[in-house]
């Protein structure tokens, strides 16, 4: 999956810099050294001085933290590669300071034996410029009824096991996935919208729904789910994480479910802690997303649960669609928004607003998601891997389709005012994205 | 009648919805449907204010009612009138509504009139499109000419809207009409309520400024105005209601139900009525009815609002 072996000998020096390392809480002036695809050194003796003959950058005090990594991106590859490919999905990865994407089974055909997931670690390998990992379909067709082969598909690398963009309605089903996953320390990440409720429904119920005469679900149809899923775990013993929550509700259950100390975790995308359904305004399908977008008290509460720690990680859901899914009205447009350059720009707006710190924003981004998935990355140590991103906070820019790296324009934050930049993105060790000062501020 | 409040003129380029009309305009637009309707009611009804302009009725849901209603007011004010039924043509062929658009809006019409299945089509369609564009319907969202005649049906038979009990009773989950409904009369002043069973209420409708009933009887309390709708026969499926039967013995209009209404209560449907579901067959045809009317209604109100947007027509 790493292009580019290292030309850099003599390493490189980033000098000068804010380290942050969510997995220790440092977050002190200093320098780290970079040789081959890991990190060689760090720490407050390299701020001014670089070992010689390494190529200096001068980070000007910008902070220097782990390259993020984000579990949930749908690609339009195979099958829809008019939306995305992994290699566009990379590049607006990279330029978004994620080092590490893991790409979602819902694609044509669905991921969902050995040989996709071959095939898309190799064309990831030959064609991608950051890390991607294969999260399976744990039942065929994503139709939630028959197994896959999870032990066979873990051995090949699948990185963790899905329903996708569809919750197991057949709680039988769920509880063998559950248990026969767990004989191979197999991670179920599963969506958790009840099929039946969600049937028909575009959006979020409540006052704006019923203006817009709009089929709307309640956030029930989240909770009833998950507290099954729960349930199911107790008996079942495993490893589970709840892909995308959106309401005080369900973090209420997660919180219970950790209490008893039962192997649950959850996520939530950016688009629910910055998004709430009031910016669908007339109709804008660019913010149809799934599961919908929530009142700002669902909003606020979700932002509160990330800081305490009871939400885990922040993901993109990058899920690109083009004009002949979204340009229609809005009950007959697809779900979906894409997020990943925009992910940490999105995220810093919560820190700038003081609504959380920039330790536990960033965990929920590098060393939480890195921790569930097993994966080296995602901390600033000797000898991790050299997957780095250098940001300026305080820059501000304006988020313009048109500049935008992915294939896909259906981004819900076109035309929206940021502050914070990725400067620069170094995946093993190898810079991918260099930002080059083009911005619309 | 209405004489303290502003009769501001209707000067809006689409009418897409009732939600922020004011009542200024909502009036200027009923005394220009009273000239309309007493017009009709002579033996040469047509003028000639539209004269070289084209109306097209852009209809991708099937409607005999308020499309004959449009093609008429249309053609009584000198319009050219197209009737496109778009459920038979391109759409089948895959078009997508906005491509739909973009080819009819080359053909140059002055004022498009639009019903689509999806809520915020029509709007979607007016954003794209350079003529005047009528919302005659989007999803369960709007059908704010239907509201008008409504409107205009209860001033005519009671001298005003303000300070009037209108029960909407029936399918307010899925209807147009209601919500429409809702935002007009609560402009003019009228105490609104709705009256369904809890599986055909919209969450959260109380904020939309209405009174909530799930019992018939008591909805109908004291009512001035009774405003059937029509249950759509595909709610049995999704378990909304058991049975017609059912329905309506709770929530049909029947003489004992009416008797909780005002002695002079007024009796009205959008069309077309289930006779038997939502209204007894007796119902329909009483003296205090007036679903005929509201029809009669429909064209005058129609031409109104064509002749306050053919004002704002460019080289009028």
């Amino acid at each position: 999956m790493r292009k580019n072996g290292s030309p850099a000998e003599e390493g490189t020096a980033f000098l000068n810099a804010r380290l942050i390392d969510p997995a220790s809480g440092k977050d002190e002036p200093g320098g780290l050294l970079v040789k081959g695809d890991v990190i060689a050194d760090l720490g407050g003796h390299l701020r001014r001085n670089a070992p010689d003959r390494a190529k200096v950058v001068d980070c000007k005090g910008h902070v220097l933290c782990p390259g993020l990594i984000d579990m949930q991106v749908f690609t339009g590859e195979p099958g829809q590669e008019h939306r995305e490919t992994l290699k566009t999905a990379s590049h607006a990865a990279a330029a978004g300071g994620v080092t590490t994407m893991v790409v979602m089974p819902d694609t044509e055909p669905v991921i969902d034996q050995v040989a996709l997931v071959d095939f898309i670690q190799r064309r990831a390998r030959d064609n991608a410029v950051v890390n991607v990992h294969v999260m399976a379909a744990m039942t065929r067709g994503l139709k939630g009824q028959d197994m896959t082969e999870i032990g066979l598909m873990k051995r090949a690398g699948a990185i963790a096991f899905t329903n996708g963009k569809a919750s197991v309605a057949n709680t039988r089903v769920m509880r063998n996935v559950l248990l026969y996953a767990k004989d191979f320390g197999a991670l179920i990440v599963h969506h958790t919208e009840d099929p039946h409720l969600t049937e028909g429904t575009v959006m979020n119920s409540g006052e704006v729904a019923t203006r817009l005469g709009l089929p709307g679900v309640n956030k029930a149809a989240e909770t009833i789910v998950l507290e099954r899923d729960v349930r199911l775990v107790e008996i079942t013993g495993g490893r589970y994480h709840a892909s995308g929550l959106t309401c005080a509700e369900s973090i209420a259950v997660i919180r219970s479910a950790k209490a008893r100390k039962l192997p649950v975790t959850c996520g939530v995308s950016i688009n629910h802690l910055t998004l709430n359904e009031n910016d669908i305004g007339p109709y804008r399908t660019f913010f149809r997303v799934k599961p919908p977008l929530r009142s700002e008290d669902d909003r606020t509460a979700m932002v509160r649960a990330l800081a305490a720690g009871d939400v885990d990680v922040i993901v993109s859901s990058h899920d690109p669609q083009d004009a002949d899914t979204k340009r229609h009205p809005f009950a007959e447009a697809a779900d979906g928004a894409i997020g990943l350059e925009t992910l940490l720009a999105a995220a810093l707006r919560l820190y700038h607003n003081g609504e959380i710190g920039l330790m536990p924003l960033l965990k929920a981004m590098t060393i939480n998601p890195a921790k569930l998935l097993g994966l080296a990355c995602g901390r600033l140590e000797k000898n991790a891997p050299a997957d780095l991103v250098l940001v300026d906070l305080g820059q501000p820019w304006v988020v313009d389709k048109a500049l935008l790296k992915a294939r896909s324009k259906n981004s819900p934050f076109d035309e929206s005012k940021m502050q914070g930049r990725v400067l620069q993105t170094m995946v093993a060790g190898s810079t991918v994205y260099q930002y080059a000062g083009a911005d619309r501020t | 009648m209405a004489t303290s409040i502003a009769h501001t003129a209707f000067a809006r380029r689409h009418l897409l919805t009732c939600e922020g009309l004011t009542a200024g305009e909502i009036n200027a637009l009923l005394d220009l449907a009273d000239k309309a309707a007493e017009s009709n009611r002579q033996v040469i009804k047509k003028r000639d204010v539209l004269r070289g302009r084209t109306l097209i009725n852009l209809f991708f849901e099937a409607s005999t009612r308020t499309q004959s209603s449009f093609e008429l007011a249309g053609k009584r004010l000198g319009a050219d009138v197209m009737n496109m039924n778009v459920a038979t043509s391109s759409v089948s062929k895959g078009e997508t509504l906005i491509d739909t658009a973009m080819t009819l809006n080359a053909m140059r019409p002055d004022i498009l009139v639009v019903r689509h299945h999806a809520a915020g089509a029509v709007e979607l369609l007016a954003q794209k499109v350079d003529c005047a564009v009528i919302n005659a319907g989007d999803g369960a969202h709007q059908h704010p000419t239907q509201a008008l005649l409504d409107a205009l049906t209860i001033r005519r038979a009671k001298g005003r809207v303000s300070g009037l009990t209108v029960a909407i009773c029936g399918d307010i989950l899925h209807s147009r009409v209601a919500r429409s409904n809702i935002n007009l009369l609560n402009t003019l002043g009228a105490l609104v309520r709705v009256v369904a069973p809890s599986t055909l209420l919209p969450a959260e409708v109380k904020r939309l400024g209405v009174e909530v009933f799930t019992d018939m009887n008591e909805g109908l309390d004291g009512a001035d105005i009774v405003m059937m709708l029509r249950l759509q026969r595909e709610r049995m499926q999704g378990s909304y209601v058991p049975s017609t039967r059912e329905y309506f013995h709770f929530f049909g209009l029947d003489h004992e139900k009416l008797a909780r209404a005002k002695p002079d209560a007024l009796i009205m449907h959008p069309g077309p009525m289930n006779r038997g579901v939502e209204i007894a067959s007796t119902i329909a045809d009483h003296s205090r009815s007036v679903i005929r009317d509201q029809v009669e209604m429909g064209v005058a109100v129609r031409m109104a609002v064509l002749e306050a947007m053919a004002r704002l027509l460019p080289n009028h």
